[in-house]
C-alpha cells in the first residue's frame, strides 16, 4: 500500500497540479479553504480563487455565471452545505441550464467526527442523484481522486464530487489493471460467493472485509463504485449473475444513495438478494471519526455482518 | 444597429406589449403585470444600450442580460423577437408543450436568453458570476440583470450584493423593478423592502433612482452606470405594474393572470391606440 492521504488533500493537490494545464479552472470557497484544501490553489493562483464568504447559495450561482462565460468553476464547502443548503441553486442555476460547474462537497459522511450531526452530510448522494443530469462521484483514495478531478475537468457538464476528511490508505495505485473511467466502476478484487459494492472510505474497509471473509472460506468480489450516477449497470448485472448476492456499503444514509441506486437497478433488471450497509436512516453524533464510524457499525466487521446476512438470502 | 431615440424606443416598447399580451392570452397563462412594468427598460437595453448582435448570440464579448425576475418572459421574449433573435410567430408557442418557449426564461432553447431563471433570488448571483468572469478574463463586456421588488426579500440577493461590492464589479448594472406589488399584495405589506436606496448604498453600490417608463431618463441612467468606476450600479426603477393597460395598472391581481377574450381585446385596443398616438396617426 502506498501510504495514507485524505481525499480532500489529494483533491487540493490536484487543483494546483492541473491549474496550468487547464487555464479555465477557477476555484470558489465559502470560508472553508483550510478545511476543503483549496488553500494551496488560493495561494498559488489568487486571481483564479474566489472566497465568497459564508454564503453557499450565492457561491453556487456566481459559479454558474462564470461557467456560462466559459470558465470551469469548482465550488467548495462541506458536503452538507454544498448539497443541502444550496440544493435548489445547484438544481436551477447549474443543472437545469446544463452549466459546467463541479460542485465539491468536502467532509462527506460521518467521518466529519467531532463536529457532530449538523456537519455530517449523510444525504448528499441522494440529494444530488435526484437532479437530472448530475453526475455523482465519491472516489475512495488519493490516487483515484486525482484521476477523477482531471476526468471532471474534461467533462463539460454539472457534477457533484464528494471528498473525505480523514486520511485513508491509497489502494487503487497498486491494483493490477486498475483504470479510472468516468461512469464506469472499477473491479478491485474478484470473488465468486458475494459482491460488495463500495464507495468512498468504505472501499478500503470492503477490501479488509474480503480478507476476513476469506478466512471463513467465503470468496468476496469488491467493486469500487466511484461514480454513483450514472450507475455502471453492466458491472452490477455481471456481479449479480456470477456471485448471486450483493452488499452495498457507503458512508451515507442507506436511503437514496449507493444502496438505493443499486436496489433500483437490481429490482428492475435482475432481482438478486441485496443487503444495504450504511447509516440506518438516523443522524450522526460527535466523536472522533473512528469512534463515530465504529458506533454506527461502519467498519470492516460491519460489512462482514452484512455479507453473512446476504449469503443466507441466496 | 443605429441607436433609437426615446420616442422610437417607446414605439418599440408598445409593439412589444402587443406581442406580450397576445402570448399570454394565447397561452391562457403568464405573468403580465410585472412584464408590463419592466418592458420599457428591456426595450431600452436591447435596442439602445447593450452591445449585442442577434446574428451572433453566443459571441463571448457580448453584453449579457439576466432576467432574475424570470417570470417576466412576456416582456423578455417579445423584446428579443423584435430585436431579431427569433420570429414573432414563435411567441404563439409561449408556455406550450408544442414548443420550447418556457414560462420562465430558458437559455438552452430560446435564442438570445443568456441565463435560465425563474427561481427568484438566483439570477443576481449568476450576473455577478458573469461580471466576475469578464473581469477575470480581461474582457470589457457589461452585465445587466433585473430583479423584482418582491424578489428582494430573498436572502441570496443580499449575499450576491455583498459579493458584487467585494469584487468592485463596475461592469455590472442591476435593476430593481420597484412597482410596489407582488402576488400576495403590496410589497410594503407582504415584506417591506424600502428604503432600497439606503440598503444598497450601505452594501457599497452606486444607486440611481429612475423613472422606469421615461426612456430618456433610462438612457441617462445607463450612461451614468457605465461611467461609475469601482462599484456595481443599482438602478431603482420607479414603475407601474401593468403599465399601458388601464385596468391592469397598479392591480396586483394581474401579477400572474391571463386576460380573457374580452379583457384581451380591451387591452389590445388601448395599446394600439397608444401606438397610433406615438406614431402620429
Amino acid at each position: 500500500m502506498a501510504g495514507k492521504i485524505a481525499t480532500r488533500a489529494a483533491y487540493g493537490e490536484a487543483l494546483v497540479e492541473l491549474a496550468e494545464k487547464y487555464p479555465e479552472l477557477v476555484v470558489f470557497d465559502a470560508d472553508l479553504a483550510n478545511a476543503t484544501m483549496t488553500k494551496g490553489f488560493a495561494a498559488k493562483y489568487p486571481d483564479r480563487f474566489f472566497d465568497m464568504g459564508i454564503a453557499e447559495c450565492n457561491m453556487t450561482g456566481v459559479a454558474a455565471g462564470m461557467a456560462a462565460c466559459g470558465f470551469k468553476p469548482f465550488t467548495n464547502t462541506f458536503a452538507i452545505f454544498a448539497s443541502g443548503r444550496a440544493w435548489e441553486q445547484v438544481r436551477n442555476s447549474i443543472a437545469y441550464p446544463g452549466l459546467n460547474v463541479k460542485v465539491v462537497g468536502s467532509h462527506g459522511g460521518l467521518s466529519v467526527g467531532e463536529d457532530g450531526a449538523t456537519h455530517q452530510g449523510n444525504e448528499d448522494f441522494a440529494l444530488m442523484r435526484a437532479i437530472p443530469g448530475m453526475k455523482v462521484l465519491c472516489p475512495c483514495d488519493g490516487h483515484e481522486m486525482k484521476l477523477a478531478v482531471e476526468a471532471l475537468l474534461n467533462y463539460d457538464g454539472p457534477a457533484y464530487l464528494r471528498l473525505g476528511r480523514s486520511a485513508v490508505e491509497t489502494v487503487t495505485d497498486e491494483i493490477e489493471g486498475y483504470k479510472f473511467e468516468l461512469d464506469k466502476a472499477a473491479l478491485l478484487a474478484d470473488g465468486t460467493d458475494v459482491t460488495v459494492i463500495a464507495t468512498g472510505i468504505m472501499v478500503q474497509m470492503a477490501l479488509k472485509a474480503r480478507q476476513i471473509m476469506a478466512e471463513e472460506g467465503v470468496s468476496v468480489r469488491v467493486i469500487d463504485m466511484h461514480t454513483i450516477k450514472p450507475l455502471d449497470g453492466e458491472i452490477i448485472a455481471k456481479a449479480a449473475k456470477e456471485t448471486g448476492c450483493i452488499v452495498t456499503t457507503e458512508e451515507h444514509n442507506i436511503i437514496g444513495g449507493l444502496g438505493g441506486a443499486v436496489a433500483e437497478f437490481l429490482s428492475e433488471n435482475c432481482p438478486t438478494p441485496l443487503v444495504r450497509h450504511g447509516v440506518n436512516d438516523e443522524f450522526g453524533r460527535s466523536g472522533t471519526a473512528a469512534a463515530v464510524l465504529e458506533a454506527y457499525n461502519l467498519t470492516a466487521e460491519g460489512i462482514c455482518e452484512k455479507i453473512r446476512e446476504a449469503l443466507k438470502k441466496k | 444597429m443605429e441607436k433609437l431615440s426615446g420616442k422610437q424606443l417607446e414605439i418599440k416598447a408598445y409593439e412589444a406589449r402587443l406581442l406580450g399580451l397576445d402570448a399570454v392570452h394565447t397561452a391562457a397563462s403568464g405573468h403580465i403585470g410585472g412584464s408590463l412594468s419592466i418592458i420599457d427598460t428591456l426595450t431600452t437595453l436591447y435596442f439602445n444600450v447593450m452591445n449585442i448582435d442577434p446574428t451572433d448570440p453566443k459571441n463571448p464579448d457580448r453584453d449579457r442580460f439576466v432576467l432574475s425576475k424570470g417570470h417576466c418572459t412576456p416582456a423578455l421574449y417579445p423584446v428579443l423577437s423584435l430585436r431579431g433573435y427569433f420570429p414573432k410567430e414563435d411567441l404563439k408557442l409561449f408556455r406550450s408543450i408544442k414548443g420550447h418557449y418556457s414560462g420562465h426564461a430558458e437559455m438552452r432553447h430560446v435564442n438570445g436568453v443568456d441565463m435560465s431563471t425563474g427561481s427568484l433570488g438566483q439570477g443576481l448571483s449568476v450576473a455577478v458570476g458573469m461580471a466576475l468572469a469578464g473581469k477575470t478574463a480581461g474582457k470589457d463586456y457589461r452585465v445587466y440583470a433585473a430583479c423584482g421588488d418582491g424578489e428582494i426579500a430573498e436572502g441570496q440577493i443580499w449575499e450576491a450584493a455583498m459579493s458584487a461590492a467585494k469584487y468592485g464589479l463596475d461592469n455590472l448594472c442591476v435593476m430593481v423593478d420597484v412597482n410596489g406589488l407582488q402576488i400576495d399584495g403590496a410589497t410594503k405589506d407582504v415584506m417591506p423592502s424600502e428604503p432600497l436606496d439606503k440598503k444598497f448604498e450601505a452594501f457599497n453600490w452606486n444607486v440611481i433612482k429612475v423613472d422606469g417608463h421615461d426612456f430618456d431618463a433610462l438612457l441617462n441612467a445607463f450612461e451614468a452606470a457605465k461611467a461609475c468606476k469601482g462599484k456595481p450600479t443599482m438602478l431603482l426603477l420607479q414603475t407601474t405594474k401593468g403599465k399601458g393597460v388601464s385596468f391592469m395598472e397598479n392591480n396586483y391581481g394581474w401579477h400572474g393572470k391571463a386576460p380573457n377574450d374580452e379583457q384581451y381585446e380591451q387591452a389590445k385596443a388601448e395599446v394600439e391606440a397608444k401606438l397610433a398616438e406615438l406614431e402620429g396617426k
